[in-house]
């Protein structure tokens, strides 16, 4: 284990500059995800009848392993970080939508009512009512994002060095230096640890008014489809 | 050519139907891992998420391990299995149990812990056996969601086991691995729709194994 | 919502500010005019191969990029012919089976014009060193023994023993004319099955090594031939051809003192020197970086 930190050259990365790759191509997909989602879960709740079609829709897309995306994508966007990302945006949405729909739908009627005898109208309603209370089932949906985002990315070293800390993985084996991937492993735990921190951290800040101790979210409503969580297609 | 042309292309291949890379073998290596990988996570799972459930305690410590568990890699651990152990089905089971407790212990532990407590107690007031209120009251009712953190898991598993092939083995990874290798896109979109049809035909079995298991008195819960 | 928001900004600030913003997806695709982009495909050799040919550009003040680890040549080849790779290290003969697959090679000189004219017309090969790895099926020691196969011994004499015999290689082996194919229509070889593994590398080394496969496509410049005893066998017929190093290079993309640069490496590189940086990189886990910066120090190239 002597050379835990000493990254071969064709990575072109040193050991914090994989990390910092790693967060970008994990991170920005989520973001991009969570953004897209929101208009989308916006929709399915205004429209009942599209929020079925629509699960059913990213319960597919869901299906698709990921390599198959990245391989398939590779003409259209060539054999850079784009590749990687765009499936994993892809399937942040998946795990988003439904937790935002769900967390919207959880509001209690009543709470609504008050809001539009408060005179709010349905924006205003929304940004402020809706959403703060959806926060909890949002940043649930979030952190199983997150983390398999930050999992999945190692697979885009099968794509030529596009897999950030997943790169040590592949050489690792090319060059038969199994701390390489002691390394990896180690390193994408904790960031997908860290992560998982910030966010519920996140919660107990925009949720003052939850109970802080034992701040598991309860058991989601049940659902058709899938409950993804880190998993690598 | 498009999508659907690759993967009309593949299908009516005959030479991709038989033989040791045909897509009766590779289906059948594919189901074999996940079989045997949900086999072990449900033999590590349902015990010690029932038996917490049951008695209330460990929760913290369960939910730690779940979240520590989540935070592994799974194609990283499979390379690093494999690096430290060689070929075989143990490298690739590793990642894949790893993978699938969690959702399994985390689910089961919530099922039968969230149970109104009041047939419980009636049970208990009957002078029933601890073992039989968890298999006669709590098991029955928490039923329904502890078959969807098997079906969660299981969905996991087959998207997961596709990367069995980065380290050689079988399974309908083989085909996208090699599609990508080969550049032949016919490859990879039949792969990967293989992979998908077999990941939908896990949910419908699980829906149809609920409609069974599920005593009709619960299932309207 | 103002919350939500204030979450994905933190996000997206958190990452833009962590990440190298050096290499912007968007424009990775294209090489940057005036800087040459070396390529390596997914093995060692490769590696080293494209770090000897970037730092011999460098030392003649060229600005050079790397893209590693790409994949096989299947991928690579593509790459080239858009414009997104300049400069590849290559192998004569098997870039000429992949181009045509019923191609000759009666000498190394001939399988550069053939090669020559079939590449896409952006492309040239330049000069071709004497250093040779070329694919070979090795069998390993308990798979001579069984079937009584020494150094002397070719392809055709395992014509009996392959259907008992599982073979690997890599997953483009499989579909390759210098593989499979080639392997069945000219010496009749049906094996008994194709296990994908990697480019000659440590999965190829240790599933011959443990009998996971009882033969594999080894590169001939693999230290652990020697190593693990491993029985080479030979190709009269010529199946995997020529396999010299060549400098496979982008027209536009290369200026002449590039050219000259690669041409001086080229004539300095045989295939002793080759077993021996491999050796180094492969055995004693050096970095090829470092081992190609020293060889063309001491070559006098840099």
């Amino acid at each position: 284990m002597s050379r835990f930190f000493d990254i071969p050259s064709d990575l072109q990365h040193s050991w914090a500059g994989l990390i910092g790759l790693h967060m970008r191509e994990a991170l920005l997909p989520v973001a991009a995800g969570l953004l897209l989602a929101l208009p989308i879960a916006q929709l399915c709740g205004r429209f009942r009848w599209l929020y079925p079609p629509v699960l059913g829709m990213t319960t597919v897309l869901y299906a698709v392993p990921s390599l198959a995306f990245f391989v398939v994508l590779i003409d259209y966007t060539g054999q850079t970080e784009l590749t990687v990302m765009i499936p994993l945006a892809l399937y942040s949405l998946v795990v988003l939508v439904p937790a935002i729909v769900d967390g919207v739908r959880s509001v209690p009627d009543e709470t609504l009512a008050a809001a539009t005898a408060m005179g709010f109208g349905p924006v205003r309603r929304y940004l402020q009512v809706q959403l703060p209370i959806a926060a909890p089932a949002i940043i649930a949906g979030l952190r199983v994002a997150t983390a398999s985002s930050i999992s999945l990315v190692s697979v885009g070293a099968l794509i030529g060095n596009q897999g950030a800390l997943g790169n040590l993985l592949a050489a690792a084996q090319k060059y038969d230096r199994p701390e390489l991937a002691v390394n990896a492993v180690l390193t994408m735990a904790v960031l997908a640890i860290l992560c998982d921190a910030l966010l519920v951290g996140l919660r107990v800040l925009l949720t003052p008014w939850m109970p802080r101790a034992g701040s598991r979210p309860k058991p989601a409503p049940r659902r058709e489809g899938i409950t993804p969580e880190g998993a690598v297609r | 050519m498009n999508i659907i042309d690759f993967g009309n292309a593949f299908f009516s291949d005959s030479a991709h139907w038989h033989g040791y890379d045909g897509i009766p073998q590779r289906f059948l290596e594919h189901l074999q891992y996940s079989l045997l990988a949900l086999a072990i996570a449900a033999a590590i799972g349902l015990p010690v998420g029932l038996l917490t459930g049951h008695t209330g305690r460990g929760g913290n410590a369960l939910a730690f391990i779940a979240n520590a568990a989540r935070a592994l890699p799974s194609f990283g651990l499979l390379v690093l299995a494999v690096l430290l152990i060689g070929f075989g089905l143990l490298p690739v089971m590793i990642p894949l149990v790893v993978l699938a407790v969690p959702p399994i212990l985390v689910t089961t532990y919530e099922a039968v812990r969230s149970l109104d407590p009041a047939p419980v107690d009636a049970a208990r007031g009957m002078g029933m056996h601890e073992s039989r209120i968890l298999f006669q009251v709590e098991v029955p009712v928490a039923l329904p969601l502890i078959l969807s953190g098997l079906r969660s898991a299981a969905i996991q598993i087959v998207s997961t086991a596709t990367i069995a092939a980065y380290v050689s083995l079988g399974g309908l990874g083989r085909y996208i691995i090699d599609g990508l290798y080969q550049r032949d896109y016919e490859k990879v979109v039949g792969g990967a729709t293989l992979v998908a049809f077999l990941a939908l035909l896990t949910l419908a079995l699980f829906w149809a194994v609920a409609r069974v298991a599920v005593s009709p008195g619960v299932r309207r819960r | 919502m103002a919350a939500v928001a204030l979450a994905a900004a933190a996000l997206l600030a958190g990452c833009s500010s962590s990440g190298d913003t050096s290499d912007n997806p968007l424009d990775g695709e294209k090489a940057e005019a005036g800087t040459v982009v070396v390529g390596s495909n997914n093995f060692a050799e490769s590696t080293l191969l494209a770090d000897i040919y970037g730092e011999a550009l460098r030392a003649k003040g060229l600005k050079v990029d790397y893209k590693h680890n790409i994949g096989s040549r299947e991928t690579t080849y593509g790459l080239m012919k858009n414009g997104s790779i300049t400069v590849l290290p290559e192998y004569n003969g098997s870039l000429l089976a992949y181009l045509d697959p019923k191609a000759g090679q009666e000498s190394a000189e001939a399988v550069n014009e053939a090669a020559k004219a079939k590449l896409d017309t952006s492309l040239t090969l330049l000069e071709s060193s004497p250093a040779e790895d070329k694919d070979s099926v090795s069998v390993n020691a308990a798979t001579a023994k069984k079937y009584g196969l020494t150094a002397e011994s070719t392809l055709a004499d395992l014509k009996d023993a392959a259907p008992d015999i599982v073979i690997g290689g890599s997953p483009e082996f499989q579909t390759r004319q210098q593989g499979l194919k080639g392997l069945e229509t000219v010496y009749g070889l049906k094996f008994k099955s194709f296990k994908a593994l990697d480019a000659g590398g440590p999965l190829t080394q240790a599933a011959l090594t443990d009998n996971e496969v009882q033969a594999a496509d080894i590169f001939t410049t693999d230290p652990t031939i020697v190593k693990e005893k491993f029985v080479v066998l030979k190709d009269p017929e010529n199946l995997f051809g020529f396999a010299n190093v060549t400098p496979l290079v982008s027209k536009e993309g290369l200026p002449q003192e590039g050219v000259e640069a690669l041409n001086a490496v080229s004539a300095k590189l045989d295939t002793e020197t080759l077993l021996d940086l491999d050796a180094q990189v492969q055995l004693d886990k050096k970095d090829p970086l470092d081992v190609a910066k020293a060889w063309l120090k001491s070559a006098g190239l840099a």
